[in-house]
């Protein structure tokens, strides 16, 4: 039985900031079967495609029949916990200083048995529920749940340790003037984040919803503009050093690709905000961000970006957009290895086309708002770090995967 | 004229006897820009980015890269800006005579009227009104149009309500009676354009832009200080920037008044 | 069609002679390469040979960093027909002794230097659990189980839960190899350990506690392996080899280690020595954790499976006692010295036999049992070895 967690009380100024410390992080190529997995809240385990047998750890050949035909595939979670063990003087500094840690050994109902971290209510011979969870290393690891939902479960010790869960956390939504930002900063108070910064470009412009945002309590109006840089580290000079989680919203959408349009003064305004705001806002929340990844409950914990899902596969009907995101997907890349050595997550969340007046004339099925809102905050809990919101990116993730040529030819009409 | 009068003036003003006023606002990203629907191309606002500030980027030096559009902050509107003015000749920025960088200007304050009403327009009568005390309006004169509008906060000086921007500006009569018949050189405002928010509904759509471009004329916005300027006697630097083929530029204006 | 398993060729005519023990360190500066080096000067001193005289050369260490065994030939001046390097950790000794024996029973060479060695620096230990071993980092490292404290952990809880054995009774197996540890000079504990010390002990990974963990240091083992008639030619004592057994990844389908895979081999290690476990004077097990000890006992054939915990009850354990058992002090009270800690028990147990063990001697110790056990590679030992050897007297 978990007891809540506290609300953080204000830091010590007496006390150094603990530095975050990653936990192990080598591992062999196969064995990012599982990152890839855990990047995506799948549990996955190779399978032998010849006899079927189930093996873990990660292995280039079958240990049944020696066949080296070993797809990772999605795999029943439940499993049995045989044996927990808490270590109390771990070698790792990591580990060390968050001592003591439970890890236990669960007999998968699917054969293998697997070194997995614990929840506190999971106990021995009772059944638990599996998954990769991305650790502070970014890697994956096999976590065990309790079957069974139990009271404060997300307010586990360890499960926090692999998660953003927003609870207790203060958040910068960089753009609140859009419907997503707006249904964002509404999901994260439902989710119990302490303080919600919602960042405004243009102040003296007035948008859709401004009256309401400015009655929520919990809730401060900055002014930022992701594309002006000395607007980004003013603010950032300002409460750069509690923003626990930030969720790039910035966007910028117009249609048009190439030929059909005149001149780059529309692809420059898209690659200003998208882009170089990403960029701005990297370079001015990123350095603190990764500073204080083990700062206690409310430390530093993901860097959210809300992503078209053509930034993996160009839509020449939004094509100069398409590339303006594919474009943040790389830098994302980069800022995600560079926030690793703090524990911060970096999550893209990537959509189809939105429920708002840029897709206008594009027919359903469209991600509301709301639903893009709440995939942020299941992936915050969760810690998953590529997230596919609605059927239009579920579907091009599909298609990308199984031919990008054909998806590419098709996305042409 | 003597040379001897141009170190007269040169001695005034480091004497104080010719004060000179700053009409310019800083110009900074955070400075409204004109809105239009969303499917025009957008003006782009003003980016500062830093190249070094005495730092590995530049051990010795701090300065910036800046970008904006030509109509960003206080700027100038040149003739070829409108499609009126388009064919005319020396209509850009870098072509149009230098000496047209100085004149004389005439402000009428219409502060009091801007007070009441956000969408106060500039009529006729009320440029009679003020003939009538000052004088007949002298051809080759700036027209600058108070209305303390550059001492709002940036949402009450944008006024953006759902229907368009509502700020004080000349009615079209107006504009073409002081194009034609006062001949002036150029019309200024403090609000984001030489025309009213609302101007988009009148018949010309956009008559400062329309009448003025249209001659030859020019035009000032976003100007500041109007309240630190006699009715009359006042003398406008204002010269843009050199943009080849430019429709207009960013610019320091500067009005010399006399202190007696 | 299945494969027909055959009887092994017996051992005969090959012997083990001059145990060196090269004493201990907590911590050394010296390398891997420097402690290798000390024992085979002890081997060619105590043997009175010249190195020359080694033609075949068996080394195990985890730190030798980039060095190979044709290396180390090259690094002392060895010029051997016969080479061979053992990575099974806790079984490397038994593997050494069995590859050995063959080697100079088929003539590929005369005298064969089985030696063991570790250096021990300041954080060097954790490096070596960091890149133990592909699953280990894959799926064991990540998860702070760091040293094979937390994964024996979950052998031990699931084993004593298994069984009913309680703390105290692994207990006796800790408190019995101090009491012999206090008679050897070279075992870094020298002071008594009492069951309550043990069970007050705190707390490292449950039910793993301190005393239940050995110590990390520097250090090196060392035998040869030879002919009887080599050994007869020097004048050498030597101890013969009756039987051995090894075995890896047995019984992989128990979902959790019960059982090492001595079990499946005792019998033909029994059979082919003549002998049966109550012959045996003195034995010497692996105890990286005193609870894999008693796992040993029934899997060895001391009691059965499940009984371990009765038979520590009721017997001494100590070198005195009704069943000696290392008698060193094992490395729970001597030190793990890497590698070095599979020769421990089988130099010891070479020593029993010879009757050269001077304060630790069992009396009238001919037959001696030693095993090994090593390579937790994921969630259990896969390695598993023992030898039985007869001293000149039998």
């Amino acid at each position: 039985m978990i007891n809540p967690i506290d609300p953080p009380r204000r830091k010590n100024p007496l006390l150094r900031t603990r530095l975050p410390a990653s936990p192990p992080r080598a591992r062999s190529r196969k064995s990012h079967g599982f990152t890839r997995a855990a990047a995506e809240g799948r549990f996955m385990l190779q399978r032998c495609a010849a006899c079927n047998t189930f093996a873990y750890p990660a292995r280039d050949a079958c240990p049944s029949c020696l066949s080296a035909d070993l797809p990772f595939v999605d795999a029943p979670r439940r499993g049995t916990l045989l044996a927990e063990t808490t270590a109390r003087v771990p070698s790792d500094v990591y580990f060390r200083e968050r001592a003591p840690w439970r890890i236990g050994l669960v007999k998968m109902d699917c054969g293998p048995t697997i070194v997995a971290h614990l929840h506190a209510d999971c106990s021995e011979g009772a059944p638990v529920r599996m998954s990769f969870q991305l650790d502070k290393s970014g890697q994956a690891v096999a976590f065990a749940r309790p079957e069974e939902e139990t009271p404060n479960m997300d307010d586990d010790r360890q499960w926090r340790e692999m998660t953003a869960d927003p609870k207790f956390r203060r958040v910068l939504v960089t753009n609140g003037r859009s419907a997503i930002g707006l249904e964002t900063v509404t999901a994260l108070q439902a989710a119990g984040a302490k303080t919600v910064f919602v960042g405004v470009a243009e102040p003296w412009r007035p948008f859709a919803g401004e009256q309401h945002l400015r009655k929520l309590d919990g809730i401060e109006i900055v002014a930022l503009d992701a594309s002006d840089e000395k607007s980004v580290a003013d603010l950032a000079a300002d409460i750069g050093g509690k923003v626990d989680i930030l969720i790039n919203t910035t966007e910028y959408i117009r249609p048009g690709g190439v030929l059909d349009r005149k001149g780059t003064a529309i692809a420059r305004e898209e690659i200003d905000h998208a882009y170089l705001g990403f960029l701005n806002l990297a370079q001015g929340f990123g350095p603190a961000m990764r500073m204080r990844g083990a700062d206690g409950v409310n430390s530093s914990a993901a860097w959210v970006n809300v992503l078209s899902v053509y930034a993996l596969a160009n839509w020449p009907a939004y094509g100069a957009y398409s590339a303006s995101q594919a474009a943040c997907l790389s830098l994302s890349h980069c800022l995600r290895a560079e926030l690793r050595p703090g524990g911060v997550k970096l999550t893209n969340l990537f959509t189809g086309p939105v429920d708002t007046e840029w897709f206008q004339m594009v027919p359903p099925p469209k991600v509301a708002p709301r639903a893009i809102a709440q995939a942020i905050v299941a992936a915050l809990k969760s810690g998953l770090e590529d997230v596919y919101v609605g059927d239009v990116a579920e579907e091009i993730r599909q298609r990308l995967a199984a031919n990008p040529k054909a998806l590419e030819r098709e996305l042409d009409r | 004229m003597q040379s001897s009068n141009l170190l007269e003036l040169a001695g005034a003003i480091s004497s104080g006897a010719v004060r000179v006023v700053d009409l310019t606002f800083t110009l900074s990203p955070d400075f409204p820009v004109i809105v239009l629907p969303p499917e025009f191309s957008p003006a782009a606002p003003v980016r500062i980015q830093e190249l070094s500030r005495y730092d590995a980027r530049g051990p010795a030096w701090y300065w910036n890269n800046v970008s904006f559009c030509e109509h960003t902050g206080t700027h100038f509107d040149a003739p070829i800006h409108w499609f009126t003015g388009k064919d005319l000749p020396n209509n850009a920025v870098d072509t149009m005579p230098p000496k047209d960088m100085l004149a004389p200007a005439c402000v009428i304050d219409c502060s009091a009227q801007a007070k009441q009403d956000p969408d106060f327009l500039l009529t006729i009568p009320v440029v009679e009104a003020w003939e009538a005390q000052h004088g007949r309006i002298p051809e080759r004169n700036w027209v600058l149009l108070r209305t303390d509008w550059s001492k709002k906060g940036w949402r009450d000086y944008a006024n953006l309500r759902d229907d368009g921007a509502h700020t004080p500006g000349p009615n079209p009569a107006v504009m073409k009676w002081l194009v034609e018949q006062r001949g002036i050189i150029g019309f200024g405002t403090e609000t984001i354009g030489t025309d009213a928010g609302q101007a988009g509904h009148f018949d010309p759509p956009y008559p400062a832009h329309h009448f003025l471009h249209g001659a030859g004329r020019y035009g000032l916005q976003c100007l500041c200080n109007l309240d630190q300027l006699p009715a009359k006697g006042a003398v406008i630097i204002a010269s843009p920037l050199k943009i080849q083929n430019g429709s207009g530029s960013p610019l320091r204006v500067i009005a010399l008044v006399s202190s007696s | 069609m299945t494969v027909e398993k055959t009887q092994r060729a017996s051992y005969d005519g090959v012997v083990m002679a001059v145990p060196v023990t090269i004493p201990y360190m907590r911590y050394s500066i010296e390398s891997a390469q420097w402690w290798i080096g000390r024992a085979l000067s002890a081997l060619v001193a105590q043997a009175g040979i010249k190195s020359s005289d080694i033609d075949g050369l068996c080394v195990s260490s985890f730190t030798l960093g980039n060095d190979s065994g044709v290396g180390l030939t090259q690094h002392f001046g060895l010029c051997v027909r016969w080479l061979d390097t053992i990575p099974l950790g806790g079984a490397s000794a038994i593997a050494a002794v069995r590859k050995a024996a063959r080697a100079v029973q088929a003539r590929d060479a005369d005298i064969v230097a089985c030696v063991a060695g570790d250096a021990n620096h300041v954080d060097s230990f954790r490096q070596t659990l960091e890149n133990f071993s592909r699953f280990n980092q894959d799926a064991v490292y990540p998860y702070g189980a760091g040293g094979a404290n937390a994964s024996f952990a979950l052998i031990a809880r699931n084993y004593m839960r298994t069984y009913g054995v309680t703390r105290e009774d692994v207990g006796r197996i800790a408190v019995a190899q101090r009491a012999n540890a206090l008679r050897n000079p070279n075992a870094l504990m020298k002071t008594p350990l009492s069951i309550e010390q043990y069970l007050a002990a705190r707390p490292i990974s449950d039910p793993i506690h301190l005393f239940d963990c050995v110590m990390p240091c520097a250090g090196a083992e060392a035998f040869l392996v030879m002919r009887d008639d080599t050994a007869a030619s020097l004048g050498l004592p030597a101890a013969r080899v009756l039987s051995t057994i090894e075995r890896h990844n047995a019984f992989a389908d128990d979902p959790m280690q019960l059982r090492g895979g001595w079990a499946k081999d005792i019998g033909e290690l029994y059979a082919m020595a003549g002998v049966t476990p109550d012959d045996l004077d003195v034995v010497q097990t692996y105890d990286d954790y005193p609870v894999i000890t008693m796992m040993q006992f029934e899997d060895l054939g001391f009691c059965k499976k499940g009984e371990g915990a009765a038979f520590v009850r009721e017997h001494d354990l100590t070198i005195d006692g009704d069943f000696p058992h290392n008698t060193s002090g094992g490395q729970l009270s001597v030190g793990q010295a890497g590698a070095a800690g599979a020769y421990l028990g089988l130099v010891e147990g070479l020593r029993q036999v010879l009757g050269t063990a001077g304060p630790t001697q069992v009396k009238a110790a001919r037959l001696a049992l030693a095993s090994g056990f090593g390579m937790i590679n994921y969630d259990r030992g896969l390695a598993s070895g023992a030898v039985i050897l007869a001293g000149p007297a039998r």
